[in-house]
């Protein structure tokens, strides 16, 4: 913003010619008129369709097939928030939904900095072998996996429970890699310091070299987050039970069997997508960085 | 060579490290790999004992006018492609204005990137009802004169599907692209406007070539996204891909064959065919691009 409006002082400043200056200004004008039209329709189309669900949300029942339509709820109710957590077991999805994404963040964090570590900063026999292998998994298909994933879950006794759900993506051979490339910047002093110093190897890595690669991890963990809050239809194939389900798969479920009462969904759909754009609202520098950065490796 | 008691201590550590993380991978990633490739060529079925097929799944397939119409919708699915990159692009140009509140947009243009698609598609269902809000609106404006039933029209329900898909990705590709722009000396723009090239010029001879690296891997995103699409079309349409399989893609039926009739070696053989054809069609935009603009890069 500070340096969008010093160039338009200094601009200004520069073209002296005065009837010059004012049919540019003009013009300049209508143009950023012109470009903010288009942001608001492209703006309304963006978020069109959540306001739209917002809207319906909030309003009493006769109301939501009104025609014309109301934009703006009148009256406003917040009678479908308080029922909709009566209708369905809507704190229970949304425990399972934390509980799933939690368990899934979390054992994604230990699990892929541990593997990613020794890859990156530890001469070993074997070391390029596994790392090759660990790879070779990103390009090679993968047709059956879902499949096979379920076959597996159901051998190891693990269907219809959360485990069956989080272990298969528990660790990622993305977040791996993206790890091994933090690590391996690291510049070796900071290791032979701490070495002199008398630290260990696991202290090294956790109390070093962990913290040095800080915005990678915060890469991994909004990227997990994501899929793991938003994620469908493993949760649809692993669950047996309806009350087992994370909101997304419980609100696909529900949408069928209420929609004579939509704005109960809506509402349920609302409480849903909440907490992701709070985050996203607090971290949206790292969630750009980290998904623009991560497809440019 | 005998390690050193240092190295063979490191050697330890290292393995004590990797171990949790390489069984899980082995359990989950290497195991489907491997094993789902000759899954496909099994009876693999909740009903039957497994044994050895060669050919009969794909010979199914052949024959089975479901996994045409899903193929047939998924190849189609692929024009959201193009449709993506040009609004993208379109969006890109107008954020990468130094304009006030240019943030705010930016920000409003990638919330539906992070919401769950399930939300999305909810709200798009709602959108699309034959007495919601896009009809009224096309009826204000006198484009239509009764309601059109984009949820149940054969013709048009795929499309619906696309729209969504459209819009959900729009924001990402659009940052991808507005990062490209950036990447862009400035000074290329400025030699060409001194050397009397107007503006459009300069966009058609050095922004659009230096922008060919950005466009390859976005479409090539885009359309593993497309032929993988998913979730949309289970949320709106159901997992048959309702009505009567017009948005029935290779991915839905996929999973319908296996989760709903848990005929899993020919769901493995279907989801054998939707790799293949991720696989052409990277193989076709990688030759076709390659004409394009990489070699600027090069």
């Amino acid at each position: 913003m500070n340096s969008n409006s010093t160039s338009i002082s200094v601009q200004s400043r520069v073209s002296t010619h005065r009837s010059y200056k004012k049919t540019r200004s003009w013009k300049k004008v209508m143009a950023s008129i012109l470009l903010y039209i288009l942001l608001v329709i492209a703006a309304l189309f963006c978020l069109g369709p959540f306001l739209w669900l917002l809207s319906t949300a909030f309003k009493t029942g006769e109301n939501v097939y009104a025609f014309p339509p109301q934009f703006i709820p009148h009256p406003i109710t917040f009678k479908n928030f308080i029922d909709v957590f009566d209708i369905m077991p809507l704190w229970k999805y949304i425990y399972n939904t934390v509980y799933m994404t939690g368990l899934g963040v979390g054992l994604n964090l230990l699990l892929c900095t541990i593997t990613a570590y020794p890859l990156a900063r530890i001469q070993f026999p074997g070391r390029n072998f596994i790392f090759y292998a660990i790879v070779s998994t990103m390009v090679l298909p993968n047709a059956a996996g879902m499949i096979v994933n379920f076959i597996i879950i159901q051998k190891l006794n693990l269907y219809n429970t959360m485990l069956g759900v989080v272990l298969p993506s528990a660790i990622s051979v993305f977040n791996i890699f993206l790890l091994r490339q933090a690590f391996i910047t690291i510049p070796n002093d900071m290791e032979h310091s701490a070495r002199i110093d008398g630290a260990r190897e696991f202290r090294i890595f956790f109390s070093i070299m962990l913290p040095m690669i800080r915005p990678a991890v915060a890469t991994v963990v909004i990227f997990d987050f994501m899929a793991f809050w938003n994620s469908l239809i493993w949760p649809v194939i692993v669950f047996d039970d309806q009350d087992k389900y994370p909101l997304a798969p419980a609100l696909q479920y529900l949408q069928g069997t209420l929609a004579y009462n939509f704005p109960y969904i809506a509402a349920g759909t609302i409480i849903s997508i909440i907490p992701m754009i709070i985050i996203f609202l607090i971290l949206q520098k790292q969630f750009i960085n980290g998904m623009v950065g991560a497809v440019k490796m | 060579m005998a390690l050193s008691k240092e190295q063979a201590r490191q050697t330890r550590f290292a393995y004590a490290m990797l171990t949790p993380g390489i069984i899980l991978l082995i359990v989950f990633t290497f195991i489907p790999i491997v094993y789902g490739l000759p899954l496909a060529f099994t009876n693999y079925s909740a009903v039957d004992t497994t044994k050895w097929v060669g050919l009969k799944n794909f010979d199914r397939a052949f024959h089975d006018p479901d996994f045409w119409v899903s193929l047939k919708n998924s190849i189609l699915y692929v024009i959201v492609v193009p449709v993506i990159q040009f609004l993208s692009i379109l969006m890109a140009v107008l954020v990468n204005n130094k304009l006030r509140f240019v943030n705010f947009f930016r920000t409003a243009y990638f919330i539906p990137v992070v919401t769950s698609m399930t939300a999305a598609a909810i709200a798009w269902k709602w959108v699309f009802e034959e007495d919601g809000i896009l009809n009224y609106f096309l009826e204000v404006a006198g484009i239509i004169d009764g309601p059109i039933s984009f949820m149940s029209d054969m013709n048009l329900a795929l499309y619906g599907v696309m729209c969504v898909t459209i819009w959900k990705g729009l924001g990402y590709y659009m940052m991808i692209y507005l990062a490209g722009l950036q990447s862009i000396p400035s000074e290329l723009q400025e030699a060409a406007k001194i050397d009397g090239a107007g503006r459009w010029k300069v966009i058609w001879h050095i922004t659009i070539p230096l922008l060919m690296p950005f466009v390859m891997l976005c479409s090539l995103l885009s359309v593993m996204g497309a032929i993988r699409v998913f979730d949309e079309i289970f949320v709106m349409h159901g997992p048959k891909g309702d009505p009567a399989s017009a948005t029935l893609t290779t991915s839905v039926y996929t999973y319908k064959i296996s989760f709903q009739d848990y005929n899993f070696g020919y769901g493995a053989a279907v989801g054998l065919v939707v790799s293949l054809l991720i696989m052409v069609f990277t193989i076709l935009l990688f030759r076709y691009t390659r004409r394009g603009g990489m070699n600027y890069y090069e």
